[in-house]
């Protein structure tokens, strides 16, 4: 009776975690959640503390030790104390892990949400039509398949006329 | 070599590719032809950075002497160093880069995708993040050669050029030594004779693409997985590891 009456506390207390993690934004692109974005694998709660279990997006990306430091600190100031972030590979992540909820907002935002990942066939084909996340055109061209950071392509509208940025699939 | 020091010699053979050419690419930072391919260079840097962290990283846990990536990176000699050496040629002019790039990624994703099957759990994870990676460096580097190749008379004469030069450095990353077998044997590593083929078959068909004539069979260049480097790599290391040599220990 006991043991059943701890799990559900744990149980509460998970939920109420991962409430906290959806208000932990992504560093460069601040309208997006840690959950959106989706690298939130796992929340255990151990004798010793929260253990959360985050994937990495990009191998050499700066902002990944910044959302585990952000994590940290927003678990901390919610009380708890002993709070640790374990990063996991497997299963990568990939742009198909980004939420529906997220990938309206990114549009909102004005960055146009990825579109399925790349595969290898596609290696030398040309660039795919992206939809402007201002007019909806999808009247639009490859300015660069690289941008201000490294999970951004750089695209122009040429409806609008408006330069804007792709969340590129990998 | 027991079984666990193979996959350390492996993963940091792996890291130094990784960590040679992302310096490489790193020196030239701010001089991009264009803004667009200034962006895409350093982007490609940071991935072999990156990468290179996570192969390093776990070589060290694996080893349990206390090394991390920076030991490996920044206090290591030129003859400790193991990666090809293609990826420690220097950056030339821009075809020159774009050649490099695409004759070494072609192999590297080709590498990484075996290495996907191999039985070291977290190898094969390290793997499928960084192929993703690898296959739009490629996309990147793939239309660029095409598009020198096939530009005007003097971007076709100097990509031709590029090519020809850098191909007898290929010829390491496509025949295997001691470290190789005993990966394919113990670990299920890549199978180099197959991977040859591959790269062989995706070379030419790009090459094609780009209008650049295939190399004739040549004497190849080797020596980089034995710690033999080309002159031009004791001048990178000794900038690159300035900091740490100079003043020891020093940490951000």
């Amino acid at each position: 009776m006991r043991a059943l009456k701890s799990k559900t506390v744990s149980l509460k207390k998970e939920q109420q975690i991962w409430i906290w993690l959806a208000d932990v934004p992504d560093p460069e692109i601040p309208v997006l959640s840690v959950l959106d974005l989706g690298i939130v694998r796992s929340v255990a709660i151990n004798p010793d503390g929260v253990e959360i279990s985050v994937a990495p997006t990009y191998s050499g990306c700066p902002a990944t030790e910044v959302i585990e430091q952000s994590i940290i600190a927003e678990l901390q100031n919610k009380g708890i104390d002993k709070v640790s972030v374990k990063r996991v590979l497997s299963p990568p992540w990939t742009t198909d892990w980004i939420s529906q909820a997220g990938k309206d907002k990114l549009r909102k935002y004005g960055i146009a949400p990825p579109e399925g990942g790349l595969s290898k066939r596609e290696l030398f084909s040309g660039p795919r039509t992206i939809a402007c996340p201002r007019c909806n055109s999808e009247n639009s061209t490859l300015v660069s398949e690289f941008g201000s950071t490294p999970c951004k392509a750089s695209y122009k509208c040429d409806e609008c006329l408006e330069p804007f940025e792709y969340f590129k699939c990998i | 070599m027991t079984k666990n020091e193979t996959l350390i010699a492996y993963l940091l053979r792996l890291g130094d590719n990784a960590l040679v050419l992302g310096q490489r690419l790193t020196e030239i930072v701010a001089s991009g032809p264009e803004l667009e391919e200034e962006l895409a260079n350093a982007n490609l840097a940071l991935d072999y950075l990156g990468q290179a962290r996570m192969f390093y990283s776990y070589a060290g846990e694996l080893e349990g002497k206390g090394r991390g990536e920076d030991d490996f990176a920044f206090l290591r000699d030129e003859q400790e160093y193991q990666n090809f050496l293609i990826v420690e040629q220097p950056n030339g002019h821009f075809g020159d880069t774009i050649a490099r790039q695409v004759l070494f990624d072609m192999f590297y994703g080709l590498q990484l995708e075996a290495l996907m099957a191999c039985s070291d759990e977290r190898l094969a994870q390290i793997a499928a993040k960084s192929a993703k990676e690898i296959r739009y460096h490629l996309r990147h580097g793939g239309q660029w050669l095409v598009r020198l190749g096939d530009g005007t008379e003097e971007s076709h004469r100097r990509i031709t050029k590029s090519v020809h030069e850098l191909w007898r450095y290929t010829g390491e990353m496509l025949s295997g030594d001691e470290v190789d077998h005993a990966m394919k044997k113990e670990w299920n590593g890549p199978n180099l004779e197959r991977l040859k083929g591959e790269w062989l078959k995706e070379v030419a068909s790009i090459l094609e693409k780009a209008t650049i004539p295939l190399p004739d069979e040549q004497w190849m260049a080797d020596g980089g997985k034995k710690g033999h480097h080309t002159e031009h790599f004791g001048f990178m290391i000794a900038e690159m590891q300035f900091m740490q040599r100079t003043y020891p220990g020093a940490s951000w």
